[in-house]
């Protein structure tokens, strides 16, 4: 079984965003960039099934600009076999959107035929929660969405998911695209030799124009802003005078 | 111009104020129908026909709209969007995994966790965890978008729209519902908590986070942890609160033992109230406090616990 994994190249969960002061955007020069933290667990997951005997290749897509190439080499320092890279723009400040990018994925997954889609369930830059979903309505496929436990038996998986007050466990029919959350495992840290080996796995790349995919955006960015700042308050002296300002002035106990 | 509204559902019972909101948050878009999908959804159905601004309530009671699938409850939607300009629900686990697969059938772009509709084409929404709020106008046919309820008020329930029947032939095959487990009774769901009692690095170990645990108790709060303490190994990943974990924005959130590292601001910013319990007076956290403590968390939280 051939498991597919679309790893996103994205600003460091750990820097600071800054706005930029023309409202056109945030600014993405000269800061540390990585691959998106639920993409990381993704790669893990599908790595783990291949050491358990049941995935048999991991192949790792990224989408976007040239230096996305360092995302997909971390996910083969990780123990992923192969990765395509399709370049899909020059500037780094143009995100590709998810409908765009689970087009292009659609065609990899034609090329590819996996049994498996493993995605992370939201890019830490536009948050916006689609591709994995997106992916699976154009394939139509069955969709397992904010996985923390999956288990592949019999042309089936059954996904614990993460919902909205508790779990929710379901079984869906392979071919399918499962996005994943926090809890389902910690992604590994890649080894130097691994890191050096790495080097050496191929790469392909790629253009959407190989795909036939128009990756116009359907949203137009009008303009990015500042969120509404908080203020600090006030310091306390004594837990008796938390309490009581949480009481009296606040009024929230 | 109208609006399909996608209403949550549980086991048979309306989220009500969940579908309240959003309602108050389309109802400038045109004529609002509310979808309730599901068997045994006849109540929840009866009682979304209460609520101001809905002019119709579609009820599809078919057993393959059960417990959220995807793939089923995508397909009624397409099959009714014919007549909406805009499909909207809230932005829960429920319509974030539905909407979007919506949104890629019609062939548009979704719109995720919109905070303010702006007019027919144009929206807020939060991007990079909320430390940028972004307006985009969408030049799609049809606008497909969740909404973020904390943003709304609730619309009042004092109308009494007609109940329409609607069905259509969708493939079950895909998926299999098993089984839903609802979290611990005692602690309320971390997104959904009313108070959020959090423990950073500062706890120390998984034994002190008990700490931090009874505090919860005490004023019936969920846990959550800062990405360290999870690091560390001194809470489960699920309790995490941040731009890796969870996004939450409850009334009251108490940070204790967390500097407030970016990343853990990220995920709780939106609180209305927040409180730090924090032993270096210059801690991040301080800067976005409503209410600070400078005091060693292992004398203070106890002090708390009893005098709460």
């Amino acid at each position: 079984m051939k498991v597919l994994v679309p790893v996103k190249r994205v600003i460091d969960y750990n820097v600071k965003v800054r706005v930029r002061a023309d409202g056109s955007g945030v600014d993405l020069a000269n800061v540390k960039m990585s691959m998106n933290p639920f993409d990381e667990i993704a790669v893990e997951e599908a790595i783990r099934l291949k050491e358990k005997g049941i995935a048999t290749e991991v192949v790792v897509v990224s989408i976007g600009v040239k230096q996305a190439q360092e995302t997909l080499r971390t996910a083969l320092a990780m123990g992923a076999d192969r990765a395509i890279l399709i370049e899909a723009t020059a500037d780094v400040h143009t995100d590709i959107e998810p409908l765009a990018v689970a087009k292009l994925l659609a065609g990899v997954v034609k090329q590819e035929s996996p049994s498996l889609v493993l995605c992370g369930k939201q890019a830490i830059d536009n948050d916006m929660n689609a591709t994995g979903q997106m992916l699976s309505a154009l394939l139509g496929w069955s969709q397992a969405t904010f996985a923390s436990e999956l288990e592949v038996s019999r042309g089936r998986v059954r996904v614990t998911r993460e919902v909205d007050g508790g779990l929710q466990t379901i079984s869906v029919k392979l071919p399918a695209i499962v996005t994943v959350d926090l809890r389902l495992n910690e992604p590994r840290y890649a080894s130097l030799p691994n890191i050096m080996k790495a080097k050496t796995k191929p790469l392909a790349t790629m253009t959407p124009a190989d795909y036939g995919v128009d990756i116009a955006p359907r949203l137009a960015v009008v303009r990015t802003q500042e969120p509404a700042g908080r203020k600090a308050g006030v310091k306390v002296g004594s837990v008796s005078e938390l309490i009581a300002k949480l009481k009296d002035e606040a009024g929230v106990i | 111009m109208a609006v399909l509204l996608l209403a949550d559902v549980y086991h048979g019972k309306l989220a009500t104020d969940t579908v309240a909101k959003v309602l108050a948050a389309v109802k400038s878009l045109g004529e609002v129908h509310v979808l309730v999908a599901g068997q045994g959804g006849d109540a929840a159905a009866a009682e979304a026909s209460t609520l101001d601004g809905v002019s119709k309530v579609l009820f599809a009671a078919d057993q393959a709209y059960c417990y959220g699938l995807a793939e089923t409850t995508a397909a009624l939607i397409v099959s009714l969007a014919g007549s909406y300009s805009h499909i909207a629900a809230a932005a829960t686990a429920f319509s974030k995994n539905v909407l979007p697969r919506v949104a890629a059938l019609l062939d548009v772009m979704v719109i995720s966790d919109v905070t303010a509709v702006v007019d027919a084409d144009t929206f807020m929404r939060p991007i990079y965890a909320g430390n940028a709020i972004q307006t985009v106008k969408s030049v799609d046919s049809k606008k497909v978008f969740t909404v973020r309820t904390a943003s709304y008020s609730a619309v009042c329930a004092t109308g009494s729209a007609s109940v329409e029947t609607v069905s259509a032939a969708v493939d079950s095959s895909l998926s299999k519902w098993i089984e839903d487990k609802v979290a611990g009774p005692n602690r309320p769901e971390l997104t959904a908590a009313a108070i959020v009692v959090s423990g950073g690095r500062g706890v120390g170990s998984q034994a002190d986070f008990a700490l931090i645990e009874r505090l919860a108790d005490k004023l019936g709060a969920a846990v959550g942890a800062s990405r360290a303490a999870v690091d560390m190994g001194y809470a489960p990943n699920d309790w995490q609160v941040g731009q890796t974990g969870k996004i939450v924005a409850p009334t009251l959130y108490v940070a204790v033992g967390i500097s407030g590292a970016i990343q853990h601001l990220a995920g709780m910013k939106d609180s209305k109230i927040i409180v730090a319990i924090n032993k270096d007076e210059d801690a991040p956290i301080f800067q976005v406090a409503d209410y600070g403590l400078v005091a060693d968390l292992f004398n203070a939280v106890p002090e708390m616990v009893e005098k709460l």
